[in-house]
């Protein structure tokens, strides 16, 4: 396992690429879902205004 | 084809339409990076020549594949908004382009990474890092004149002219390293006479890069579902929705 993790001595370079490529392909998927979800919200206040 | 075209551009249709797809992209892609990252991390051999830096590839290579698939589908689609003034072309361009640019500086990020240990330095001004840096830009530019103007039809036109402006960097990134003499190393998937590559260090490349390809579509489609409702805010078929 510490080998694992180790790398062959390139541990920082290594996980901070994977690490950075997960943030981006989570940040991504949360900020779709979140301006969805916004115009959602927005829509249904709108809805409920006019009626 | 007329009819599928006239459907596709109908709004409604769309949003419709992409919401039932997003799932079969979506799943398939959280499976294939999940798989892809295990082989790449665990299952395939250390290189020779690079030790276990070489699993940089795993992640750069498809961020960097996805930066030039995303700007020719966003040049695409900005082209066929311009040709055919579709509004429904200019909200995908729109959706692609803070995507792509994503992959544009992920790519950038993890190669400077990369070429830390292997080259001895972060950056160099060679032309596949330049042009690969011009991309981030080109990305940025057509954002940026996206919103610049009051009236939205104008900065759709706007952008999307840039778009296909650029499109011209696109040849010059992937043709780079063999053009030029440049510290990138050459492709080593995209030559099937001879690869560079031994099977079991590719299928996690390719399981990866296919995973990344499903997870742009999905989070694209997402956000062109998103922008649709934002701009046929006050259509009949918005109002149904809530």
């Amino acid at each position: 396992m510490n080998e694992f993790l180790f790398m062959g001595g390139y541990a920082a370079y290594v996980w901070s690429c994977f690490g950075l490529t997960f943030a981006v392909l989570i940040a991504n998927v949360m900020l779709a879902r979140h301006s969805h979800r916004k115009i959602l919200r927005e829509l249904e206040t709108q809805g409920g205004k006019s009626q | 084809m007329w009819t599928w075209f006239h459907q596709l551009s109908s709004p409604p249709h769309f949003y419709r339409m992409a919401g039932r797809l997003l799932p079969w992209f979506a799943w398939p892609a959280l499976l294939l990076i999940a798989v892809g990252t295990y082989g790449g991390l665990v299952l395939a051999p250390p290189d020779y020549q690079q030790g276990d830096a070489f699993r940089i590839i795993y992640v750069h290579v498809p961020s960097a594949w996805l930066s030039l698939f995303g700007y020719v589908a966003m040049a695409v689609a900005a082209g066929i908004g311009l040709i055919w003034r579709m509004k429904l072309a200019h909200v995908a361009a729109n959706a692609i382009a803070p995507l792509g640019a994503s992959f544009t500086a992920l790519a950038l990020a993890t190669g400077s990474i990369w070429g830390k240990p292997m080259w001895g330095t972060w950056w160099v001004w060679d032309a596949r890092l330049t042009s690969e840096l011009i991309l981030l830009f080109l990305y940025l530019g057509y954002i940026a004149l996206n919103r610049a103007f009051d009236d939205r039809k104008q900065g759709d036109r706007a952008s999307a002219v840039l778009a296909l402006v650029g499109v011209v960097n696109v040849p010059i990134i992937h043709y780079s390293v063999e053009w030029w003499n440049t510290l990138h190393q050459p492709a080593t998937i995209t030559k099937f006479d001879s690869p560079s590559i031994t099977g079991d260090m590719l299928w996690p490349l390719l399981v990866m890069w296919l995973g990344f390809t499903f997870y742009f579509i999905a989070v694209a489609l997402q956000r062109a579902r998103a922008e649709t409702l934002q701009r046929e805010r006050r259509s009949a078929w918005v109002g149904e929705l809530s």
